[in-house]
């Protein structure tokens, strides 16, 4: 059983947030007002972190981009008391919005605040009406969503896997901000496959996840020079 | 017919009274309490029509006052029936007037409080998911169950020991007979009807003490079994309960001087009542004070960095003013009003509940809030204003509490009859031979 996993070089990536664009298109997230943006309900599945280190004049910045983290052990699945959101056999941790109450423990319970909330029913400017991915389902107004490592991608990968009886292929199944980054500082694949390229770079030196200490094992996996 | 009565009736008549005697006061109490309950009705209509926009709330702060005012009045309700057990458990003969207040206010809180999370859910309309697709492991899950026993419970704790007390209102006639006849019973007060109904009483008493402990416990697990900061801590559990007894102690302390002034029950609750009540107050407001004390020092001493944001956050940063107004409301007035007999008059109590009721609710602010505006992620800190609909849903359920009650007052006598005439005839001579039972034979 495959177990996916993403790793983001932070030495390639730019900070451009193409990442965040392509996956708001891909999976059809919601585009709120700026005021209700400013009051912080802006709905982000890929995020960009922003770091400020050091006084002026000597200020460096870091930027990364921060999906949800796919935890192996994951707090939010933990509480979620009517099993809406779950992670699957291959650590893909999934959100039922048909299913979910909106009581939002599992934001408050994530230590990563990778989940958005429908504070109202979700718009979209009229472009976007005409060109929504027919592969992920809108969202109803009272439910929480979040990053879904593009789970839709990887039913196609498979079902042409299965056709033609073969196993997924590493780099076969990418979600959308990894097919986005004109860097290529994100990469995606089987982690448990020791041959795989994700595999390979989760063992460099440079290879860090966010807050280890928790426990959770997050399943993205930065890698950078400085920590 | 008033005037007939009060002669024939023995000595508790003044008891009897605001059930068969409504004032100008009673209706345009009850009006005004139920324009605001229809105009929050109102309010929560809006929030289910175009969703949680509404309130306040946002990422990261995804809890506000619904949850805050939902552990606050369970917190309230902790008053009631586990103070009335207690005291009924230890034999404290001074209970006579006071447990059922208690025991109404545990139930009428706990339904205003039991409904705080349904207010706060996304999709109101999928709350049975809860019983089709429950997860036993989450703590939601926990709170669910363990106050649904606290309710019924409760409930029958209240209304059993009422069942004397409801058959001499169906034999004295006049008002509402057939409803009387009905939630009697069949209750003539023979030998074997009482000997029953103590016995149940007993069993009820002593079951109802760790279901109370177990409500207020799993409702600060919700919080600690998170790894946020602030929230992830062993002591929350004892720490909630101790709150609890503490807010519901004080809400019992303003009931009861409301009411005594309201229904003239000076006789009935004295100022000796309200010295043992308030000793208890005091008592909890130091054990509240060492837990707050324990909860900080442990934080403050390790300085883990996000624990240590978060705790500057309330002391010196913008939850300073609820911080050290929770302290002042919490120990400081009530120490000094309860501590120095001087100041211990029934105004003083008055004053220092009050302030201890305050003083509970911005803990309930301090514990939910800043954790959630703190992520551990380098964001920008939270920042969280509950709107309209969520004051008017806080005013609301105030205002429901004291409806409750006072229609219930006018239904059923607030202080116990029966037990009041039990405590004349058999309590006297019990705690005489009682009193000779721990002498040292002679």
């Amino acid at each position: 059983m495959p177990k996916w996993a993403m790793v983001i070089d932070l030495d390639k990536c730019t900070g451009c947030g193409d990442c965040m664009a392509s996956c708001k298109i891909e999976n059809n997230i919601a585009i709120v007002s700026p005021e209700e943006a400013s009051e912080g309900r802006v709905m982000f599945w890929m995020d960009m972190i922003t770091v400020y280190e050091g006084d002026y004049p000597n200020i460096r910045i870091k930027r990364y981009p921060k999906p949800c983290f796919h935890c192996d052990n994951p707090p939010c699945v933990k509480v979620c008391p009517v099993h809406a959101t779950y992670k699957n056999k291959e650590g893909l941790v999934g959100q039922i919005y048909d299913r979910c109450i909106g009581c939002r423990y599992c934001m408050a319970g994530c230590p990563f605040t990778s989940k958005v909330f429908n504070w109202y029913e979700p718009v979209w400017p009229e472009e976007f009406r005409n060109c929504f991915n027919p592969d992920v389902s809108l969202r109803n107004v009272g439910v929480v969503e979040k990053c879904s490592f593009c789970a839709h991608r990887l039913i196609r990968v498979r079902e042409n896997a299965d056709i033609e009886d073969r196993e997924i292929r590493d780099g076969e199944y990418f979600p959308a901000c990894a097919e986005s980054c004109p860097t290529n500082a994100i990469f995606f694949g089987d982690i448990e496959n020791k041959e795989s390229k994700v595999y390979k770079l989760s063992q460099s030196s440079r290879a860090y996840r966010i807050k280890e200490n928790l426990g959770v094992e997050p399943k993205v996996i930065y890698l950078s020079e400085r920590k | 017919m008033s005037k007939e009565i009060k002669q024939n009736f023995g000595p508790d008549e003044v008891l009897y009274r605001p059930i068969y005697e409504t004032g100008k006061g009673f209706y345009i109490t009850v009006s005004i309490l139920i324009a605001i309950y229809f105009w929050s009705l109102y309010m929560y209509f809006t929030q289910v029509r175009s969703g949680l926009g509404v309130t306040g709330m946002n990422q990261p702060v995804t809890w506000g006052f619904y949850i805050v005012n939902f552990v606050f009045f369970i917190g309230i309700s902790h008053a009631g029936t586990l103070i009335s057990a207690i005291l009924r458990l230890s034999k404290a003969e001074w209970r006579r007037p006071i447990t059922r207040m208690a025991e109404v206010i545990t139930a009428i809180v706990l339904a205003i409080g039991g409904l705080h999370p349904i207010l706060d859910l996304g999709r109101p309309d999928r709350m049975l998911n809860l019983v089709s697709a429950g997860r036993l492991q989450s703590p939601l899950l926990w709170d669910v169950t363990s106050i649904t026993a606290y309710f019924t419970a409760s409930t029958v704790y209240l209304y059993l020991p009422m069942i004397p007390d409801i058959a001499k209102l169906r034999d004295r006639g006049g008002k509402l007979t057939w409803f009387y006849t009905f939630l009697a019973w069949g209750w003539q007060g023979t030998e074997k009807q009482k000997k029953i109904l103590n016995k149940v009483i007993n069993i009820l008493m002593i079951m109802v003490i760790p279901i109370a402990i177990s409500v207020h416990t799993v409702i600060s697990y919700i919080f600690s079994m998170t790894l946020q900061p602030g929230w992830h801590s062993t002591i929350f559990g004892p720490y909630f309960v101790a709150g609890a007894i503490f807010s519901g102690i004080a809400a019992l302390l303003i009931v009861m001087i409301a009411f005594r002034r309201a229904y003239h029950f000076e006789n009935y609750l004295k100022e000796i009542h309200f010295k043992y009540l308030s000793t208890l107050l005091l008592i909890m407001s130091l054990l509240w004070f060492y837990f707050t004390f324990s909860e900080y020092l442990t934080g403050i001493f390790g300085s883990e960095p996000h624990e240590m944001h978060i705790i500057l956050y309330k002391f010196t940063g913008p939850f300073a003013i609820f911080f050290w107004g929770m302290v002042v409301c919490n120990f400081i007035i009530p120490v000094i009003l309860l501590g120095i007999s001087r100041f211990r008059t029934i105004k003083g109590i008055l004053v220092a509940s009050i302030s201890v009721v305050v003083g509970m609710w911005l803990e309930r602010l301090i514990i939910v809030v800043p954790t959630l505006a703190n992520p551990t992620m380098p964001l920008p800190a939270g920042i969280y204003f509950p709107s309209l609909v969520e004051w008017a849903l806080f005013i609301g359920g105030i205002a429901v509490f004291i409806l409750g009650f006072v229609l219930f007052s006018k239904f059923f006598p607030l202080i116990s009859i029966w037990e009041i005439e039990e405590g004349r005839k058999e309590g006297i001579k019990e705690v005489e031979e009682r009193i000779h039972s721990y002498l040292p034979n002679t």
